[in-house]
């Protein structure tokens, strides 16, 4: 039946307990929809390539337009030798892709009866962009040494503002995992609570209508504002969830482009 | 639809406002489970790249590539057959070039060797026929001195007859011809 609390979705349920380390490692819903969209990315890839025709049918093609896509995104902010990062930034990508289009299901077969939006969970972009984070740090200073500091500062600035143009730099950089992550997942957790309180809309007005006496039909027809909003959002809600995973990845490509050529 | 009791529809409304009470804490930020994503997003985005890195990227890249290696080839090949093609008809219009400036050229020599073969006949023709006149002429005059030679004999004779019939002179034959002869130079000049 119909649960008008917008909140449900961000919901966690155990599935079967697991503790090590003194932790709950409980495998859960989210990890669930985390095998999912792995799982589903492989099997669709691997099917989509299966036949590896060189005359390409739909699904291959798709395939090899994500790969197109992803590769000209590296290799145009991050340069030809961006490309070593290339699966790096294909996985962060096609992960975030995939998690997000599975978080659009209203209802789903999973545990707890609804769709789940992994991105939508501060924890897990915060993972993510760490990860980026400290990609960047670790192949910066490998590849480069003491000249990886050179991102702090920018070439062709009067040497007057330069120590106030290095600081700005220094809580730029520090900030991105911030600004990284909770981009991500403030898009993703504001899209759906709008989506669901839309959606409650309809459901609110019919239990309004019939709390006033009238019976539920008139609330129901009222219903159909709240309803062609929530369409409209879902729309919306699909650009988001492509365009997040965009901006995601090709953050991430800008990012590995400090470490590949610091001092621009 | 008609026959649902307008409490169920409110109390679902009343228990989402119970559930978001109870739960306390907004679920994004529990972090009750923050450990066990973090473990199974470990596991499960590992999991997605070495399958990506290790199998399904190659298997794209080197598809695509042998399209492309495919395609290269391909107009290679087209424009090898194209230059081939051209150089064929180069060649074609080369040889008749060729063919045609050599019939020019046999076509000049035979017309040289005929033209001097005719004037080599010509010229034996001419010399033969002048050569015949020659011969002629000279048999021509040749009979007309010997016609003339005899006419003067037979004048002399004929003056020493007719003197010796008219006059009874016996006339040498020899002074009857010195006299023909005298007179003849006298008709002459």
């Amino acid at each position: 039946m119909a649960d008008t609390n917008p909140i449900k979705q961000f919901e966690i349920h155990e599935v079967f307990p697991f503790e090590a380390f003194g932790l709950n490692l409980a495998f859960t819903n989210s990890s669930f929809f985390m095998m999912l969209t792995a799982g589903l990315t492989i099997v669709l890839f691997t099917v989509a390539m299966s036949s590896r025709a060189l005359v390409p049918n739909r699904a291959q093609s798709v395939a090899e337009i994500i790969y197109g896509f992803v590769a000209d995104m590296v290799r145009s902010t991050a340069g030809q030798e961006g490309l070593r990062f290339f699966p790096f930034v294909f996985t962060l990508f096609i992960f975030i892709l995939v998690a997000n289009m599975l978080g659009m299901f209203p209802y789903f077969p999973a545990p707890g009866l609804h769709s789940f939006t992994i991105t939508s969970h501060l924890i897990v972009t915060v993972a993510l962009a760490m990860l980026v984070w400290l990609t960047v740090i670790v192949y910066g200073v490998f590849k480069n040494g003491a000249k990886f500091l050179r991102i702090f500062v920018p070439s062709g600035v009067p040497i007057f503002i330069l120590p106030f143009v290095t600081l700005i730099e220094i809580i730029s950089f520090v900030s991105r995992p911030i600004s990284h992550s909770v981009r991500l997942f403030a898009n993703m957790l504001a899209g759906h609570i709008l989506l669901k309180v839309f959606a409650g809309f309809i459901v609110m007005m019919a239990a309004g209508s019939a709390s006033m006496g009238w019976g539920e039909l008139p609330g129901y027809i009222a219903g159909i504002f709240p309803f062609a909003m929530t369409l409209g959002l879902t729309a919306l809600e699909f650009l988001v969830a492509f365009l997040q995973a965009y901006v995601f990845a090709i953050l991430t490509c800008i990012y590995l482009n400090d470490a590949l050529h610091p001092g621009h | 639809m008609t026959h649902a009791p307008h409490s169920e529809v409110a109390q679902h409304v009343a228990d989402a406002a119970a559930d978001h009470a109870d739960s306390g804490v907004f679920p994004p930020f529990d972090p009750t489970y923050f450990a066990s994503q973090l473990f199974w997003l470990a596991i499960f985005f590992v999991i997605l790249y070495v399958a990506l890195d290790r199998f399904i990227l190659p298997k794209i890249k080197t598809t695509i590539e042998d399209r492309r290696d495919r395609i290269a080839d391909d107009l290679d090949a087209a424009a090898q057959a194209k230059a081939d093609a051209e150089a064929a008809g180069e060649a074609y219009e080369k040889s008749l070039a060729e063919a045609r400036t050599k019939a020019h050229v046999i076509a000049a020599d035979t017309r040289k060797a005929l033209d001097a073969e005719i004037a080599k006949e010509t010229a034996g023709v001419e010399a033969e026929l002048s050569a015949k006149q020659n011969a002629s002429e000279a048999a021509i005059r040749k009979a007309k001195d010997k016609a003339f030679a005899e006419v003067r004999g037979i004048a002399a004779t004929a003056t020493a007859a007719v003197v010796a019939a008219l006059s009874g002179v016996e006339v040498s034959e020899a002074d009857a011809g010195k006299t023909v002869d005298g007179l003849i130079k006298a008709k002459e000049a």
